[in-house]
């Protein structure tokens, strides 16, 4: 096979679609909505030629739920939709979240609330995705900015959905959703791909699906094995059966909590553009983060010491990376596409919360280092 | 095997009420799925929210209890990425209906291979006795104090419009009868629907003065009759029972198959 | 061949005493004691129809037929 074989020119939602696909992407349930639409319609072609599955179904509920049944086989799932869609999944994204259950959504995001605006680009939907559903629990959120990382992040949902039994959720918008750029598709092994940790235990066996391993892991059984056990989005025991045993459902809060949140160290993932000597830090994700990159570079070239650091996961909340890279920068401009919404997480996180500013746009158009730059120059006091 | 080797002995008795008539399909289930020699690895049970979905945790199938009326969604899933397994989806008449309505007509135009069983009490039991889509007009629920208005489906020209190509309705009260169309709609390749009135004497025989469990029965009895009997004829006011569609259509996942095979021609 | 009785196995943990099985025995074998739990009074009338066993709600009822005879 010739290397320009696996040189694609794509958009980025086909970006994830190859990214799902080397992941090992089993089944896909969704239903039409821009702009996330391209990604059911590759995989309705790309799926059934691996052997997989693909369906419509009749609303974005029905697809999240569907693909928890389709996991619970023992495969590896994924929905996509958009704002209005990712508000109907979130009843049945926490069931996913209570159940332990391994999955993927990508959310590619467009203006909000309500129907908003579904062709331009936002990143409002930072908060909706930490929580958007009920009750007390942590998610997995994960974000690119341009089509390599699309595809690698990708992948890694997969695996840290298999790795934590969990929901991830990626965080795409249209501006990146849509643009078409370079891929370079990877050999077969050459990124880690995480597979289905099944239990070893024989059909004799009492096995409990909700009793985690030393390492805090819990063995899957697929559906249709050995091993019968009941799964229920009530608080419940480690066979799965309900419970209202406080000493029980204290014991699963936490530990649906501390899963994802003690292992923040493993989960965060993030990208340092000329920071180490960095004066003035932009902190940004997805496509507003190549308008900060963009900027960086070009003050750069006239002796500006800026820097970006590039969220790559946003929840859990990569606090301590943040306060560790923007400990001696003079002022960190939070860049993004939405109200401030990563911005009071950052000011939470930095010890100057004072010296943190927003230069942000939410009306539909992307932000432009020209955006970017008006602020910083007002952060650096030397007016517009 | 025996009726109760298909049981989680250990959570009996129980939650249900002294009478409740989900107790009656449970057994009328598991009778069916004995006498078809099922074996318990190659089931999975469904169920949504409500006194019905609570059904899930009694059976040692592979049990999914998931969120109120969007079982038929979560077994799509199971379903589709597993053809070889059978599924049976319990629901109640507001979970298959009301806010399971939407999943309920596309499971059924799908014809996806799943047995979904609608145990129809005509109120909301888990909840504490409001109205359901199945009420129909001039009943007492918590939610309607000066009586019902809204009309109700029919549950069987629903599932035989919306392309179910096994529509059955039978009783608690004929449990005999339900075991044996049970049997035909697990049996059955295809979306199989069969409605069961159940009772529930805690909040609807209370309410609407129809007494305990066993007038309940009487009135399953006395109200109903067999599709084709003289006495249906007579008094065309009774609710028919009986096997209403058994086709042999298209199935979701045969079908899917042949899409399997196409795309790895080309 | 008429099936004949070797008992009622009645699971009184298990029995709500709702009385279904009570009021639809054709031969009115069945009564509820002062426990509202269910008793075979009068086994000897039991013609092994079943209707009891198939239409109890908490499954607490099971006819169990002599040796021999096909107890499912
Ligand atoms: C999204 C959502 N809405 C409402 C409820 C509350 N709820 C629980 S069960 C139920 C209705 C139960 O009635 P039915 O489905 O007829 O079953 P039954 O209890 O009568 O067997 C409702 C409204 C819920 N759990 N989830
Ligand atoms: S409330 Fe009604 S439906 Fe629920 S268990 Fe009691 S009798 Fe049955
Ligand atoms: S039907 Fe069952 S629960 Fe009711 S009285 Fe008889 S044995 Fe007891
Ligand atoms: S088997 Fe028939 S006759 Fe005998 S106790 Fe039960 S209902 Fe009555």
């Amino acid at each position: 096979m010739t290397e320009t074989k696996k040189i694609r020119f794509v958009q980025g939602n086909e970006a994830c679609v190859e990214g799902a696909m080397y992941a090992g992407l089993d089944f896909f349930a969704g239903y039409p909505i821009t702009p996330s639409t391209e990604i059911a319609e590759h995989l309705s072609e790309r799926l059934p030629r691996n052997g997989g599955k693909f369906i419509q179904m009749e609303d974005e509920i029905a697809s999240m739920c569907a693909i928890v049944g389709a996991s619970l086989t023992g495969n590896k799932v994924m929905t996509a939709t958009s704002g209005p869609g990712f508000s109907l999944k979130q009843e049945a994204i926490g069931y996913a979240c209570m159940a332990e259950i391994p999955c993927v959504i990508a959310n590619v995001q467009r203006g909000g609330p309500s129907t908003g605006n579904p062709t331009h680009v936002s990143q409002g939907d930072i908060n909706q995705a930490r929580w958007g559903t009920h009750g007390d629990h942590s998610i997995i959120a994960l974000t690119a900015s341009n089509h390599q990382d699309i595809f690698e992040i990708t992948v890694d949902a997969f695996n840290l959905a298999e790795t934590y039994r969990t929901p991830v959720i990626l965080l795409l918008d249209e501006a990146v959703g849509h643009m078409r750029e370079k891929l370079v598709i990877p050999e077969k092994g050459e990124l880690p791909i995480v597979d289905r940790l099944r239990t070893s235990l024989g059909k004799d066996v009492d096995y409990h699906p909700y009793l985690p391993r030393e390492d805090g892991r819990l063995p899957m059984s697929d559906f249709g094995g050995e091993h019968r056990y009941n799964v229920t989005g009530l608080y419940h025991d480690m066979w799965g059966f309900p419970s209202n045993n406080p000493t029980v459902v204290n014991q699963l809060l936490r530990h649906i909590v501390d899963k994802i949140e003690n292992n923040i160290h493993s989960i965060t993932r993030y990208k340092e553009h000329y920071l180490e000597d960095a004066q003035y830090i932009l902190i940004s994700y997805g496509s507003s983060a190549r308008s900060a990159i963009q900027l960086a570079e070009d003050r750069r070239k006239k002796g500006e010491k800026i820097g970006v650091l590039e969220l790559q996961s946003i929840w859990p909340f990569p606090s301590e990376v943040i306060r560790e890279k923007c400990a001696r920068a003079r002022a960190v401009l939070v860049v993004e596409m939405n109200m401030g919404q990563v911005m009071a997480q950052v000011k939470a996180a930095v010890e100057k919360p004072k010296r943190v500013f927003l230069a942000n746009r939410f009306d539909g158009k992307l932000i432009t280092p020209h955006d970017i730059k008006s602020l910083l120059r007002m952060v650096q006091g030397r007016g517009v | 095997m025996a009726v109760k080797d298909y049981l989680r002995e250990r959570f009996f008795p129980h939650m249900w009420c002294p009478g409740c008539g989900h107790g009656t399909i449970l057994n009328s289930l598991l009778r069916a799925v004995e006498e078809l020699g099922l074996k318990k690895n190659d089931i999975v049970m469904t169920s949504g929210i409500g006194c019905s979905a609570r059904i899930s945790g009694y059976v040692d199938f592979h049990s999914l209890h998931t969120i109120h009326g969007r079982a038929l969604a979560f077994a799509t899933g199971v379903k589709l990425s597993r053809p070889n397994l059978n599924i049976l989806v319990p629901m109640g008449d507001g979970d298959a209906l009301a806010i399971g309505g939407n999943h309920f007509i596309h499971a059924a135009r799908r014809n996806i291979d799943i047995t979904a069983i609608v145990m129809n009490n005509r109120i909301y039991g888990m909840t504490g006795g409001q109205f359901s889509p199945l009420s129909g007009p001039g009943i007492k629920a918590t939610t309607a104090p000066y009586l019902t208005i809204d009309s109700p489906f029919d549950v069987v020209k629903l599932a035989t419009a919306a392309g179910a190509s096994f529509v059955a309705r039978s009783t608690a009260y004929h449990a005999r009868e339900s075991t044996e169309i049970l049997k035909k709609a697990i049996a059955h390749k295809g979306f199989s629907v069969v409605e069961i009135l159940s009772q529930c004497p805690t909040h609807y025989g209370r309410k609407n003065k129809e007494g305990d469990a066993v007038a309940m029965l009487e009135v399953q009895k006395n109200n109903t009759a067999k599709i084709g009997s003289k006495a249906l004829a007579e008094n065309p006011n009774l609710i028919p029972r009986g096997i209403f569609v058994q086709e042999e259509r298209p199935e979701y996942c045969s079908e899917y198959d042949k899409i399997i095979q196409h795309a790895q021609q080309r | 061949m008429a099936r004949k009785l070797k008992e009622h196995q009645i699971n009184r943990d298990w029995c709500k005493g709702c009385g279904i099985c009570v009021a639809f025995c054709p031969k009115q074998v069945l009564e509820l004691d002062k426990h509202d739990k269910v008793v075979a009074v009068r086994p000897e009338d039991c013609i092994c129809c079943k209707l009891c066993e198939i239409r109890c709600p908490d499954l607490a009822i099971e006819i169990i037929l002599d040796e021999g005879e096909d107890n499912d």
